[in-house]
């Protein structure tokens, strides 16, 4: 395995937004498809890539752009360390530093939209990250490693040790990809109360960055719920179609929810699917040697 | 095919319409017109936008508005007025407060005409606003190329 690592990190970046960009031309499709509508071209969000790059713009401040810029940076960077397989907890922090780039740069702006998107992503932020640290602590009680190749590779059904894990992370993937009905951050949607919310103020290029790096952590995020499933080729395929599926699904039938309560959905979720399914398991693993 | 063409996002502005137009604007969204089928999306900012609508005549408070978001708004940019109010004012035009149609504000590219406007015009309005948005952008990269090639001229001139 030693050695391909780094040609899979170089792939990573540069066909990963093609197939982030694929994952939400499905979405929009499927989306489509649900409402009864015909939707727009699979494609879509590559016209609209191109077209954001192409765009003219002069930024609110010169602030914005550099700080934009730093986040698909560390965006690509989280990427890059999770298929090289450096340790996975040093990518949440990664992870959480393009974020929080993401939510300066909204703050720099001074639109209310943006201010209040922006308070809104830091919320979600400490809603999805326990859940995120357990689902990293109980893979690694289950495969014995922090790497993505030793775990994938442990080709365990890991799926059937944390089924509660696996719930409670798709549970707080609504929320990092910004799904209904978690969406109170920002959403392509206008007729939300905060218009654009995080988006709100970026425009062109600005805009193009925060959509890439969107793929990018879309890309990741994906082959993280891939290692519940890495036992064999079936189970993956399944698993990540269930889980797409769902998550789209749940977009379309959930209404927006207040942000008290998507914070407080979110650790009951993660107390009970999360430490629910963790203190059992380790009970029960630490009986068997 | 350009790409500002396959992608004309939208922002939508009420004027002082009755709101009649708007919910034909809205209707345009609907699965029975489905405007995402042109890769339209209907956003908040005008700095994301790339088509203008605006419904209802304008008059002395909101004309401000109305040319700001258009400034906001980065270039090429189209407007289409939607409905009898916003190319002419309508039955509001000799109003005190009301300055006319949009037209006496900002260049208007696209008129939709109606009272109400049907979703299927305005539709029609959005697809030509996104070919005339096509042909600004053709000229303004000539334009711009000239400006280059202007300057080198210059420069080697020196």
């Amino acid at each position: 395995m030693k050695g391909i690592e780094i040609y899979i990190a170089i792939a990573y970046v540069v066909l990963g937004p093609l197939l982030g960009g694929l994952l939400d031309g499905f979405d929009r499709v499927i989306t489509a498809r649900l409402q009864g509508r015909v939707g727009p071209p699979l494609l879509q969000p590559f016209y609209d890539l191109r077209k954001l790059f192409t765009r003219r713009i002069r930024p609110v401040n010169r602030l914005q752009l550099p700080l934009i810029a730093s986040h698909l940076v560390f965006a690509v960077l989280t990427g890059v360390l999770f298929f090289y397989g450096s340790d996975i907890l040093l990518i949440i922090f990664v992870l959480t530093l393009a974020s929080i780039f993401l939510v300066l740069a909204a703050y720099s702006t001074g639109s209310p939209f943006s201010t209040i998107g922006a308070d809104r992503e830091l919320l979600l932020m400490t809603a999805y990250e326990p859940m995120i640290i357990i689902a990293l602590v109980a893979l690694f009680g289950v495969a014995k490693s922090f790497n993505f190749y030793e775990i994938l590779s442990s080709a365990m059904p890991i799926y059937l040790y944390l089924p509660g894990i696996y719930l409670g992370l798709v549970f707080v993937l609504q929320m990092k990809l910004r799904k209904s009905p978690f969406d109170i951050s920002a959403s392509h949607h206008a007729h939300q109360e905060l218009v654009m919310g995080l988006t709100a103020d970026m425009g062109g290029p600005a805009l193009g960055m925060v959509e890439l790096a969107h793929w990018y952590e879309s890309v990741y995020l994906f082959a993280l719920v891939l290692l519940f499933f890495s036992s064999s080729w079936v189970s993956a395929i399944v698993g990540l179609s269930v889980t797409y599926s769902l998550i789209i699904f749940l977009d379309n039938v959930t209404a927006r929810v207040k942000w008290q309560r998507a914070l407080s959905i979110a650790w009951l979720v993660t107390l009970v699917a999360g430490a629910g399914n963790l203190i059992p398991f380790y009970l029960i693993s630490r009986g068997t040697p | 095919m350009s790409s500002i063409e396959r992608s004309p996002w939208l922002i939508h502005y009420d004027a002082s319409s009755c709101n009649g137009c708007d919910i034909e604007v809205l209707a345009c969204l609907t699965p029975v017109y489905d405007a995402e089928r042109f890769g339209c999306i209907v956003t908040g900012d005008p700095k994301q936008a790339d088509i203008f609508l605006v419904t209802g005549s304008v008059n002395h408070l909101n004309a401000p508005i109305v040319k700001n978001i258009y400034d906001q708004m980065p270039e090429p940019k189209a407007v289409v007025a939607i409905g009898a109010c916003a190319y002419s004012g309508g039955v509001f035009a000799e109003c005190y407060n009301v300055s006319g149609g949009v037209a006496s504000t900002i260049p208007v590219d696209v008129y939709v005409p109606g009272c109400a406007a049907k979703p299927e015009s305005i539709l029609d309005g959005v697809v030509r606003a996104a070919q005339i948005l096509k042909e600004k952008e053709k000229a303004m990269r000539a334009t711009r190329k000239a400006e280059r090639k202007g300057r080198k001229a210059e420069g080697a001139q020196r």
